[in-house]
């Protein structure tokens, strides 16, 4: 065992023992301290992913040395060590982009709180990402669900207080339906440790037994997670909650929560049920409606919007769409674009809200589209990585949305049937809605303002303009490694079972 | 028909499970008042624990606590199913404060309990 292994653990408990400390700090502290936990993961997650190409396969990591019945077990390979790094950066980033913001919009007393928050969204997410065992997922669940509503509710308006309250009513029926799957598997197979279930239900599956509970199994595994994940028919708090909260919080539930939460659906397919199991199951199909309805429902819902951040937030209905449609799709190839997908997403929507918002601030605090109206010449770095990330969503080519949409529609052709028309088609509508909201907005940032409107002077912060300039780069950096990146997804996912 | 109504009753704890999980998951999702929905929520776990403790239970043994001396192993039920049980209810109890955090919240703002017309009056302020 070398020092090196010791990573996911140090990352975890590092962010759990720093949200422990941070509320009695004074704010300049806990702020720092906060960010720079975010930084050390970061840093730690930079010696760890190069170590992990080196050494191939993957690991168990005992904690505290006990064996399995009795201890609580992660696990890292190379794909876990990947999307910790990519998260976390997407986290370091987003907090330091909404730095300034977040001190104007939280009361005073109160921003130590939430940088707590930020620190146990950090532990959950990297739990979620990291464990080996069914049963600290459904805590670490909890733990992030809390986390998060707390992050919403941090500035304080009736519309995030409403929304996190619909969030909480929703995230705990879907919590609800984790526990009772996780139930049900341990009632199956007598074992909570991912790798021992796993060989049990090879073991069903090749003597075709228990096939009913299995499907129920599956099928409260993804209504569960859809549920966490916004996907459309529980997206009704998602809207409000996107765009009231204060533009780091957005960034941080829709880029780092959510990911998490649909990465763990994939651990959960691939090292608990098994992708063989999960490809011959019909509950997979679920995921694919699921998945089509919220791509279309998410887009419709976009272009309606008035309200810049409302519209960002839709988007992120229907991209969350996109990554349940391609894993329902139910092949390798699927789940691999969706998982490039996911990266590209990750790091792009941070990126849009958090330029939205100086954007906004440079409109007069508003956030309707006719006031935003050459807000591009104003404050002209978000404008610039705001049009940067619009492009990459839509699929411009050389950004890395272009190649999501690529490796979709290879993967959408290898389908079957109505499967391969269906995703097609939804993938063609939703992509030409898309461009339809999001070149009107990039358009409009860029439009002569409406007749006797006023600019108002408004703080820039160079920390957030230098965050949106890293953010800038790492996205051309995403498209520039596409094929890269795809291939080091493929082959993480090959050595993920 | 019969099979049916026998194996039900045959799991009568994985039934009376079923039933509470249901009457908790309509009561939090139809009613519109907070309270009721919390105490729907409430229903709703405590089916969900009464499902795994019911799955570790085995008839006529002891509860694993160590009390004058041990038995041998088979003397036991299955002490997993109670372990994740009480993790449970530790997240129930701090899901539970925070929703009644929030509840209060809300009613200090809008003055009612009532999520629906508490969306009303929401959708009619600006920021």
């Amino acid at each position: 065992m070398q020092l090196v292994q010791n990573v996911p653990f140090f990352s975890i408990m590092l962010s759990m023992v720093s949200a422990i400390v941070t509320p009695v700090l004074p704010r300049r502290a806990a702020k720092w301290l906060s960010v720079g936990v975010v930084a050390a993961v970061v840093c730690l997650h930079i010696w760890f992913v190069p170590f992990m190409i080196s050494y191939g396969g993957s690991y168990n990591y005992m904690m505290g040395h006990f064996p399995a019945p009795w201890g609580n077990e992660l696990r890292a390979g190379l794909l876990e060590a990947a999307i910790a790094l990519a998260l976390s950066v997407v986290m370091l980033l987003s907090q330091l982009a909404g730095l300034n913001k977040l001190q104007r919009q939280i009361d005073p007393p109160k921003q130590g709180f939430f940088y707590v928050m930020c620190n146990l969204v950090m532990a959950g997410m990297l739990a979620l990402v990291y464990t080996n065992d069914l049963f600290t997922a459904y805590v670490f669940i909890e733990i992030l669900a809390l986390s998060s509503c707390a992050l919403m509710v941090a500035r304080q308006l009736g519309h995030t207080m409403v929304a996190s309250m619909r969030y909480m009513i929703l995230s705990l029926l879907g919590s609800g339906l984790v526990l009772i799957a996780i139930a049900l598997t341990y009632n199956l197979t007598g074992h909570l440790l991912m790798e021992n279930i796993h060989d049990v239900i090879a073991v069903y599956a090749a003597n075709g037994e228990y096939a009913l509970p299995i499907t129920v199994i599956i099928g409260l595994f993804i209504a569960g997670i859809a549920i966490k994940c916004g996907v459309f028919p529980f997206h009704m708090w998602l809207p409000d909650a996107y765009a009231y909260s204060t533009s780091a919080a957005s960034a941080v539930l829709s880029s780092v929560v959510s990911k998490a939460y649909f990465f763990l659906l994939v651990k959960i397919f691939y090292r608990v049920i098994g992708i063989d199991v999960i490809m011959s199951d019909m509950a997979l199909n679920l995921m694919l409606v699921l998945g089509i309805s919220s791509m279309i429902i998410g887009s419709l819902g976009a272009i309606r919007c008035l309200d810049i951040r409302r519209m960002v937030a839709y988007s992120s209905v229907s991209q969350m769409g996109y990554l349940f449609a391609w894993v329902g799709l139910g092949s390798e190839v699927g789940v691999a674009a969706a998982m490039f997908h996911m990266v590209v997403h990750a790091m792009c929507k941070s990126m849009l809200f958090l330029s939205v918002s100086p954007l906004c601030d440079a409109s007069g605090d508003s956030k309707r589209f006719i006031d935003l109206r050459g807000a591009g010449y104003r404050y002209v770095v978000p404008g610039i990585t705001f049009t940067l990330g619009a492009l990459s969503m839509v699929g411009i080519p050389i950004l890395g949305g272009f190649f999501s949409k690529i490796f979709f529609a290879e993967a959408a052709i290898s389908g079957t049937g109505w499967v391969q028309v269906a995703l097609l088609a939804a993938l063609a509508l939703s992509t030409l809605l898309n461009a339809f909201y999001f070149m009107h907005t990039v358009m409009g940032l860029y439009r002569k303002p409406r007749q006797g409107y006023e600019p108002q002077p408004f703080i820039k912060s160079a920390l957030a303009a230098a965050a949106l300039v890293v953010f800038g780069v790492v996205n051309l950096a995403i498209g520039f490694f596409a094929k890269d990146i795809i291939s080091f997804i493929t082959a993480g996912l090959q050595t993920f079972a | 028909m019969n099979g049916l109504l026998d194996s039900l009753w045959r799991h009568f704890d994985v039934t009376v499970a079923i039933l509470l999980f249901g009457i908790g998951f309509t009561t939090l999702l139809l009613h519109t008042n907070l309270i009721k929905k919390i105490i729907g929520l409430n229903i709703m776990e405590t089916a969900t624990f009464l499902f795994l403790t019911s799955q570790g239970y085995i008839a006529n043994r002891a509860a694993p606590i160590l009390m004058e001396g041990t038995r041998a192993v088979s003397g036991y039920v299955n002490p997993i199913p109670s372990g994740l049980v009480l993790t449970g209810i530790v997240v129930s109890v701090s899901v539970t404060a925070v929703m009644l955090a929030l509840t209060i919240r809300l009613y200090r703002r809008y003055h009612t309990l009532d999520i629906d017309s508490m969306t009303l009056m929401m959708k009619g302020e600006d920021e």
